[in-house]
């Protein structure tokens, strides 16, 4: 099943002569499990194509489907519910709310989403559980290292069971041991069958995804699948004979 | 959800207890001075209206117009220190031949026939600063009145010791006296005085009663009085000339109109007033110098509330400004809280009663030193504190709240979850 519909999505930026544009026709479907990676060079339109896919922004022109719903037909209490519902966003600052705790940061998408505070408190240590935070739940952003922000983060964003994960450069701002630390979390949601979109600039990072998109100056000109739909995506060279195998 | 908010609310409202605190202090300030000045208006114009009170009900004072003439007579000269403080006035202009009041005048008024609502007519008259003397020990009396009985109830003058002199004893010119705390205090001290003589001028007047304390009132002691019969006091004070003044007493607060109606048709007949002339008495009606005097009060009581109410304005302005500078530090907090689906009513409903809950805040406080306040007197008025304008100082904190918290409020709702996001 498809999640992700972009249909020739423009996106510009001020008007006439000083008009940007950002987005010159996009066309991108994804399907459920996937896990795709968007790449470019800052300034290519990755991020833009991002806003747009978490219903932050909207396109100037073209159309986009989240589980088959036309997003640009929404209205603003709706794309609300739809961000709340739909959508896991994890961003490259972790975005977590200062003198919250971790618990309470990631119950946040559930008390929007209109849960009963028990429910919401068993869903939470649920997802922190998944992202290795157990031990960590009444602690607050500055309290964590950024790692565990960022999990406290990946844990706010599936928290809501979204049919959708965006992580915009989840790692940008991590140390390597950390970036393994989340990048095994979005392996293991992948693994799970959670469909995930992220931005990178890193291979490294990439080479996890099971599709890479590379982006210049706002067009696709690179759609390579490196692993299929439904299965682990390849980690290695005999990662890759094994996934031959199979 | 909507506890939800309110938690997020005092979240962010405890996240800055300073800021939050100085907010509070500024519609504490306002609903405080509100209550209080209120309060301070109510009591003034409270203590005004017992002092125009203890001048009588439903009483008609008769008075020749040469205004301020023969030394200020009688119960409101007693309380305004010089007759003709308001009231009605019929004098203006020159008049061809003035007539003094005299006692036929008072017979004249004592007639039901033409004066059905009057119900008793006292002459009065009255000499300032008579000297007194008991044994030894001189007090100057500051208002002897000479009037009838009838006198003590127009004039609300009742006895606390002793008893009235009686018509007999004005009939039969017996020289008897009902004297006020203060002469009695200055002349006896700690002796009885009822039954003992008092020696005014030559002439011994025997104590019968003590009246009841009325208190002082601005510059006056209404209590250094001494009331006689009228022919007692003709005799060896004033002479047997013009009175100072004619009280009268209708029958009831209703008809007091009616009766000074009455008493000037009689007066004009009597001093041969018509048309073209000017009446040459005048009558100052305790009911209308009441409502003169409460409507007055009842300006200085708006113009202190309106003093406050802008202060409270002021806090309410600075509710708005640091709901402002709360929503620009936290932009990006509205904007994260957008992007995991915040919906706008629940950005919109936080900053709102952030707001809201400082206003009200600083309104309870406001009514708790309001009312604190209202328990000292405030520049010799006791505040009155006026149950309504707790609730309405209340309600309308709570009101500024909502109203000026809601164009930041607004702000914060409207904001575009990709711009709040890019905020540093």
């Amino acid at each position: 099943m498809t999640v992700l519909d972009v249909q020739d999505v423009t996106k510009v930026y001020g008007d006439g002569d000083t008009a940007v544009h950002a987005l010159r026709g996009v066309r991108l479907a994804v399907d459920e499990g996937d896990y795709v990676a968007i790449m470019g060079a800052s300034g290519s339109g990755k991020s833009t194509l991002m806003n747009i896919l978490g219903c932050l922004d909207v396109p100037t022109g073209g159309r986009y489907l989240l589980d088959g719903l036309d997003v640009g037909a929404l209205d603003d209490r709706r794309l609300a519910i739809l961000r709340n519902r739909r959508i896991g966003f994890v961003f490259q600052s972790f975005n977590l709310i200062p003198r919250m705790s971790a618990l309470a940061n990631v119950e946040l998408p559930l008390a929007y989403g209109g849960v009963k505070a028990a429910e919401r408190r068993r869903r939470a240590l649920a997802a922190l559980e998944q992202v290795g935070l157990a031990d960590r739940v009444d602690h607050e952003p500055n309290e964590l290292s950024g790692g565990q922000q960022q999990r406290v983060a990946v844990a706010r964003a599936l928290v809501t069971a979204p049919a959708l994960l965006l992580a915009d450069e989840p790692t940008g701002n991590l140390d390597t041991r950390s970036t393994a630390d989340v990048l095994g979390v979005l392996d293991r949601l992948s693994a799970d069958g959670r469909t995930i979109v992220l931005i990178t600039h890193e291979n490294d990072v990439a080479r996890r995804a099971k599709r890479v998109i590379r982006l210049v100056d706002g067009r696709i000109v690179e759609d390579r699948r490196t692993a299929p739909v439904g299965r682990p995506a390849i980690r290695s060279g005999g990662d890759e004979l094994r996934a031959d195998d199979r | 959800m909507t506890r939800e908010v309110l938690r997020f609310a005092l979240r962010g409202l405890a996240a800055n207890k300073l800021r939050s605190g100085l907010t509070t202090l500024g519609i504490l300030i306002g609903v405080g001075a509100v209550i209080m000045l209120v309060a301070v208006g109510n009591g003034s114009s409270q203590q005004v209206q017992k002092n125009i009170e203890r001048l009588g009900t439903n009483t008609l004072t008769v008075m020749p117009s040469t205004a301020g003439g023969r030394g200020g007579a009688g119960g409101l000269a007693r309380l305004f220190g010089g007759g003709g403080a308001g009231g009605r006035s019929q004098q203006t202009g020159p008049r061809a031949q003035a007539k003094s009041l005299t006692v036929e005048d008072a017979r004249s008024l004592a007639d039901a026939a033409n004066v059905p609502s009057v119900k008793s007519v006292s002459p009065v008259v009255t000499s300032s600063s008579v000297n007194a003397t008991y044994e030894g020990t001189a007090h100057a009396i500051q208002q002897f009145v000479g009037t009838y009985p009838a006198y003590f109830e127009a004039s609300n003058d009742p006895v606390a010791r002793g008893t009235y002199f009686t018509d007999d004893d004005v009939l039969n010119g017996r020289k008897v006296a009902v004297i006020g705390n203060t002469v009695a205090e200055d002349l006896f001290g700690t002796v009885d005085p009822l039954g003992r003589q008092i020696t005014v001028s030559g002439v011994n007047f025997t104590v019968v009663g003590v009246l009841k304390t009325k208190g002082s009132s601005g510059f006056q002691d209404a209590d250094d009085v001494a009331i006689a019969p009228l022919p007692a006091v003709q005799q060896s004070l004033t002479g047997y000339g013009a009175l100072n003044q004619i009280v009268v007493q209708a029958k009831s607060p209703k008809v007091v109109d009616t009766a000074q109606a009455e008493v000037t048709d009689v007066l004009n007949q009597r001093h041969d007033i018509s048309g073209s002339n000017t009446a040459d008495f005048q009558i100052l009606n305790q009911a209308s110098l009441q409502s003169a005097i409460s409507s007055s009060s009842r300006t200085f009581t708006v113009l202190l509330g309106a003093v406050a109410a802008i202060s409270l304005l002021v806090g309410g302005i600075g509710i708005t400004n640091i709901m402002l500078v709360t929503v620009t530090e936290r932009t990006r907090e509205i904007g994260i809280r957008k992007a995991i689906g915040a919906p706008k009513s629940a950005i919109l409903g936080q900053f709102l009663v952030e707001a809201t809950v400082l206003s009200l805040l600083g309104g309870l406080l406001g009514v708790a030193a309001g009312v604190v306040g209202s328990q000292f007197t405030v520049l010799g008025v006791r505040p009155v504190i006026v149950p309504s304008s707790i609730a309405l100082a209340l309600g309308v904190s709570v009101a500024i709240g909502l109203f000026f918290g809601s164009y930041p409020a607004n702000r914060a709702a409207k904001l575009r979850p990709i711009e709040a996001l890019r905020h540093e």
